[in-house]
């Protein structure tokens, strides 16, 4: 245990130092709310045009895109932590590497903790927000008190899992030095994989099964839609257990693809 | 105990001229050159030893160093660290040395030193007691207690290497590494670091290792000195050793006719071998000449 409390002190110091953040917070606010009414607006306009193809309940979207929005900060994967990219590039991993700690655990720890902090100081203020709007765009209550357990739930498990992949870019910092393409080119796989453009079951059929056998949908598109309703019975069992199964299965092979890296690693500079 | 045996270290670098034209030749074709950082370094410290570790800029001191705390990997040859091999066993190693990396900074830059202090002593897992003894008595020694407080970008280098250097103690580490300590530092700064760091090692007996280039932290703190140059260790001894080398290349080069050698001999004062025997006799004034000494034995030793 006293293993763990050590990790437990990155996150309580990481987490204090984004609470720090309050402009940056507010101003997220207010664009994540005006994004979000753009959203309900343009679903609101494809539910208009042809209700009998609109493939869920239209509250369960706006529900969709408000949990989105105030959550943003939590599963968005361009938000990586800067410090560790900088660490990797100018060798100030040194002194990571000499202390007692795992590399793995202790970035994990911190991305979890100034993730948990960015979105706790958005989602009170925007919930309360998209709680108060008119008609139709009003969110709406969970479905119903077990609905509300479980989204809790996986809304943690889906944070492991989004930063257990987002550990694969720090990782892969390492042998390519600047991490600027490997972002790029992941956050926009995973911006549309996940289904933050377009919730997943707005996919065709096809492809729709496909993209929620991967890893991407165990982000948020499993508790964001268990929250409404949208996601029940044995097909919400089979969302957990895939989520359950992706953090695992990230979590051993990041760790793996961490010790390789760290017996190959070179420090830059002098 | 620390030695190391025939210990080597190579680094791959990517190397192309100037212009676009090699820039794009350099997208499909890369030429890299592999820089023999370490070949074939031995060496052993005693416990409790306070060894200077020299040489010019390249010369593969922070190498060195890297191995030592078990950050980098060696190629070839064997390393021990009290019975450890640093990156095998890094996690127990690292919990029985410090490291300060004078260009680096290990404290959080945004929050209170204190607040860093505290993680760290989450990080070792240090008793209470223990916290509690030794932060009396560096804060106590370093001078500590009105930075304590302050968030560290708000310090000035010197007031920040002082909290570097207790940072790099709480744990009470048998083995203490300094790379380049006193980088930049003005004189007081300098002189109060010293002093601590002679301190240490007379109290506490606490093995160190000092990397740098200011031969006045030399001649301050170290008996022994190892130079190291292109990746080898050309010496291993004394102050007076290295004087002693310098004097041999000085009178042995007298007819050479290297370029290197003959600007080095220029811009030496003539009486020079005189000048050093009498500067052997009285350490600290001789500082100036100190420098010009190693100087001119990285020209002669060509490992500049």
């Amino acid at each position: 245990m006293r293993e763990y409390g050590k990790y437990f002190s990155f996150f309580r110091l990481r987490f204090n130092m984004g609470l720090q953040y309050r402009a940056a917070a507010l101003s997220g606010v207010v664009t994540q709310i005006l994004w979000g009414l753009i959203e309900c607006l343009t679903f609101r306009a494809f539910q208009q045009a042809d209700p009998s193809a609109y493939p869920m309940a239209f509250s369960a979207t706006v529900s969709y895109i408000w949990l989105r929005e105030a959550f943003f900060s939590a599963f968005s994967t361009w938000q990586t932590d800067g410090e560790v990219f900088d660490s990797i590039m100018d060798g100030g991993i040194a002194y990571e590497l000499c202390r007692p700690v795992s590399i793995y655990n202790m970035w994990f720890a911190r991305t979890v903790a100034s993730r948990i902090s960015m979105a706790a100081l958005r989602s009170i203020p925007l919930l309360m927000v998209a709680f108060l709007l008119p008609g139709p765009f009003r969110m709406t209550l969970p479905a119903g008190p077990q609905y509300f357990v479980l989204f809790v739930i996986t809304l943690f498990l889906g944070l492991g899992v989004t930063v257990a992949f987002c550990m694969f870019t720090y990782i892969l910092a390492f042998f390519t030095i600047s991490p600027q393409g490997l972002r790029m080119m992941f956050t926009s796989m995973v911006e549309f994989l996940s289904g933050a453009i377009i919730p997943l079951p707005f996919m065709p059929g096809g492809v729709r099964m496909f993209l929620e056998l991967l890893p991407f949908a165990g982000m948020f598109n499993v508790p964001l839609r268990i929250y409404s309703g949208d996601l029940s019975g044995a097909e919400m069992l089979r969302g957990i257990g895939l989520q359950c199964f992706w953090f695992v299965t990230l979590l051993a092979l990041g760790k793996a693809l961490c010790r390789a890296a760290e017996r190959k690693v070179v420090v830059q500079g002098g | 105990m620390i030695t190391m045996e025939h210990v080597c270290k190579s680094y791959k670098v990517a190397k192309r001229n100037a212009g676009m034209k090699e820039a794009c030749k350099a997208l499909f074709r890369r030429e890299v050159e592999t820089i023999h950082a370490l070949s074939d370094v031995s060496f052993t410290i005693e416990d409790g030893e306070m060894v200077g570790y020299i040489g010019p800029n390249g010369a593969g001191k922070s190498s060195t160093i890297k191995i030592l705390s078990g950050i980098l990997t060696p190629e070839s040859g064997s390393c021990l660290v009290d019975g450890r091999i640093p990156w095998k066993h890094r996690k127990e190693h690292v919990r029985r040395i410090g490291v300060v990396f004078g260009q680096r900074s290990q404290l959080w830059w945004d929050v209170p030193v204190i607040d860093s202090f505290a993680l760290l002593k989450d990080i070792y897992s240090i008793s209470p007691q223990e916290y509690r003894n030794n932060m009396e008595e560096l804060t106590q020694l370093l001078h500590l207690q009105e930075l304590l407080k302050m968030p560290v970008r708000q310090l000035s280098l010197g007031q920040r290497m002082r909290c570097e250097i207790a940072a790099s103690l709480l744990h009470s580490p048998r083995i203490l590494f300094l790379d380049e300590p006193t980088i930049g530092l003005d004189a007081v700064s300098k002189l109060a670091v010293r002093e601590f760091i002679l301190r240490l090692n007379q109290t506490h007996k606490t093995t160190v290792i000092l990397t740098t280039h200011d031969m006045q932290d030399i001649e301050a703190l170290t008996r022994r000195i190892i130079l190291i140059g292109r990746g080898r260790v050309l010496l291993d001894g004394t102050l007076e050793d290295m004087r002693e080398l310098a004097a041999e290349h000085g009178t042995a080069d007298a007819g050479y006719s290297g370029q290197a050698e003959q600007t080095v001999i220029h811009d030496l004062p003539a009486g020079r071998n005189g000048q050093i025997a009498s500067a052997g006799c009285e350490p600290g004034r001789s500082n100036e000449s100190l420098e010009r000494i190693v100087a001119a034995l990285y020209h002669k030793l060509d490992i500049v």
